[in-house]
């Protein structure tokens, strides 16, 4: 049981990292939002799964459950929030961009 | 031998992430940049605060946790309202 709860709380680190890697990385906020809101809230969720594991308490489990429920809930209506705010804003995408979904005939917005 | 894997991989690990979107927010180019890192940066104490709680043996600090994570998203909700506010006028 160790050893799953240790191979849990590595990999839950390793997406935290991507995700860093990520929004450092990246070229542009859309870009940076969708590859942070993902990884790091997969890696917070394998992170509380591995403390499930260690604890194996009742008590544990439920306030980690409501844990990972919370920010399943919240990071993709955060995420979209930011994001639109940022389309609304006129931040610019990057120039290599191909799409832009959002956009009428009278240009942006 | 997962407080080992804690104290050398775990809290390193997240020590580097912490830096590098520390990096985003101080130089990022626009303000929904900050809040994006900023919203990362709530959720990388969660995962610091998960992984001292193992640590130290000590089950309250997840209700901090939880908390974080409600208050990492108002701020995040806020913050869009005020630039959506700003992008109507």
């Amino acid at each position: 049981m160790e050893i799953v709860s240790v191979i849990l709380l590595v990999t839950g680190c390793i997406f935290i990292l991507i995700s860093a890697i990520g929004i450092h990385r990246m070229p542009d906020v859309y870009m940076r939002l969708s590859s942070t809101t993902k990884a790091s809230t997969l890696g917070v969720s394998l992170i509380a799964l591995s403390l499930m594991l260690h604890f194996l308490s009742l008590d544990l489990a439920f306030r980690l459950i409501l844990l990972i429920f919370l920010i399943f809930l919240t990071g993709p209506i955060a995420a979209h929030l930011i994001g639109r705010a940022a389309y609304k804003t006129d931040v610019r995408m990057w120039h290599k961009s191909i799409m832009d979904e959002m956009k009428d005939d009278n240009g942006r917005n | 031998m997962l407080l080992d894997t804690i104290t050398y991989f775990a809290l390193p690990v997240l020590g580097f992430s912490f830096l590098l979107v520390f990096i985003r927010l101080i130089m990022g180019p626009s303000i929904p940049d900050r809040v994006v890192a900023l919203d990362l940066i709530a959720l990388i104490i969660i995962g610091f605060i998960c992984c001292y709680a193992l640590f130290a043996d000590n089950l309250v600090f997840l209700d901090i946790a939880t908390v974080l994570a409600l208050i990492g998203f108002l701020g995040t909700a806020g913050f869009s309202y005020f630039l959506h506010r700003r992008a109507e006028k």
